[in-house]
């Protein structure tokens, strides 16, 4: 019998159970195959929250404290977990490619401080721009770009892997490749039906991406989301040239360039596609034209789960206590409260009232 | 460390020169950048952006991107897989390749 059970072992269940295992003294993560569909290994890596929440200032707020969380974090997770996972947190850009860009992201930053005090994001001159990128030209489209205070990157496979060995070095149990059928409830407890045997917990945490919605059905939970195929393509590694983090491109510690990201509608189709390899390529080499010499030499696809409104989705079964669920798209970013706030939540500390705004509830409400 | 096989019969018309690292190397027409470089002294390619330890051409048929070399005018492409010709110009890759409007 454990005191929680996570199933799911990508960045979200990893960061929640990592977080879980200070509170609680025995809990259990369930992780897939390899061969699962892992949104946590196909990731960009931004800890991002300069576009999030217009028009849903709690997910701004929520952003907002994990991207300032995530500086002590990450000193946290690479202590406990004993693993480098090249955070930097220098702040992060939005290039605009011509006026309308500009504009449109205009719009965005004042919907965005109309929402909170002090945003800590502003817009930038292209003149701006250019001294914060002394290494390598602007292409002649830049207009200007916004720019985060807050933002940054990380090794999303290294901040994976430290969740996971943090977990297990604070005491926790990880089974692998195994697969959950079904979860009953009799006497208040949970019994997980795996293969060939049955896990008992008193919570239970579903935490497994798109496998979700059929385990969290069953215990009054319901999930809506869609999923969104994202493709990204690197490039050889060269020196260090790219400073700060951009929405779309980044230069990683090792010195490849990331460039990112498609968001294409093609149901569970992880193929990747030239046209998208075109077309990234393309929008690089206009923000920074040297790009044009650089070699692409890996592309992937990975699939985000798309929740209506973007934002994750916290779910506390109201029929079934003691059961959750948590499925979001920005599971790097939101790491860092994932595994505090939201851990010591579920471990009955502190109180849900704050986390009920993300229930899939706020669906249901009809614009009056 | 390598030689060619029918080194007394080359005739001087079947050679190019090519230039690695600013040096003269005499290479046979038909042959790759590669093959040319494993025929000098010091044959290694480039040092990697990692460690920086050097690398040689190693496979010869364009999968192990050992032997990765600057080529004027192409960028970083593997050597095993360009042809020489008279007169191109190669460097050794010297760790991780510099990005900017200089290069």
């Amino acid at each position: 019998m454990f005191d929680c059970v996570v199933i799911g072992g990508g960045v979200v269940g990893s960061a929640i159970a990592y977080g879980l295992a200070s509170h609680l003294d025995s809990v259990l993560m369930i992780d897939g195959r390899d061969s699962e569909p892992r949104a946590a290994q196909a990731n960009f890596g931004l800890v991002w929250y300069q576009s999030k929440g217009v028009g849903m200032p709690a997910y701004q707020r929520l952003s907002r404290l994990a991207v300032e969380e995530w500086r002590s974090f990450s000193e946290e997770i690479e202590e406990t977990g004993g693993i480098p996972i090249e955070f930097a947190g220098p702040g992060g850009l939005t290039f605009c490619l011509g006026d309308q860009e500009l504009e449109a992201r205009q719009t965005i930053l004042s919907r965005l401080a109309g929402q909170m005090e002090r945003t800590e994001i502003g817009m930038l001159s292209r003149h701006e721009l250019e001294r914060l990128y002394p290494g390598i030209r602007l292409g002649k489209d830049v207009t200007g770009g916004a720019f985060s205070a807050l933002d940054g990157h990380v090794n999303p496979l290294r901040l994976l892997m430290a969740l996971q060995q943090g977990f297990v070095n604070a005491g926790g149990t990880v089974h692998r490749g195994r697969r959950v059928d079904g979860i009953e409830v009799c006497g208040g407890q949970f019994r997980l039906h795996l293969k060939r045997s049955v896990v008992h917990a008193a919570r239970v945490v579903i935490a497994a991406g798109e496998a979700s919605r059929v385990l969290a059905e069953p215990l009054g939970m319901t999930l809506p989301f869609t999923l969104q195929r994202g493709q990204i393509l690197v490039t050889e590694r060269v020196g260090p040239v790219l400073p700060y983090p951009s929405d779309r491109i980044r230069q990683t510690a090792g010195g490849t360039i990331m460039i990112g990201g498609t968001k294409e509608n093609v149901g569970r189709d992880t193929g990747t596609t030239a046209n998208a390899a075109a077309s990234l390529a393309a929008r690089a080499i206009r923000v920074f034209p040297d790009l044009a010499r650089v070699s692409a030499v890996r592309q992937w696809s990975g699939r985000r789960v798309i929740t209506p409104d973007i934002a994750p989705i916290y779910e506390r079964s109201s029929r079934f206590p003691g059961a959750y669920a948590c499925i979001c798209h920005s599971g790097v970013t939101l790491a860092a409260y994932h595994a505090r706030g939201l851990a010591k939540r579920i471990a009955g500390y502190g109180s849900w009232d704050d986390v009920q705004k993300f229930s899939a509830r706020r669906f249901d409400v009809q614009a009056a | 460390m390598f030689r060619l096989l029918e080194d007394d019969r080359g005739r001087m018309e079947s050679t190019v020169t090519i230039e690695i690292d600013g040096y003269p190397v005499i290479a046979r027409i038909g042959e790759t950048v590669a093959s040319a470089l494993l025929r000098e002294g010091a044959s290694w390619s480039r040092t990697t952006p990692v460690s920086g330890a050097r690398r040689a051409p190693y496979c010869m048929m364009g999968v192990c991107f050992e032997c990765l070399m600057l080529v004027e005018g192409e960028g970083l492409v593997r050597a095993c897989q360009t042809p020489v010709r008279d007169g191109l110009k190669v460097e050794r890759q010297m760790g991780p390749r510099k990005v900017g409007p200089s290069c």
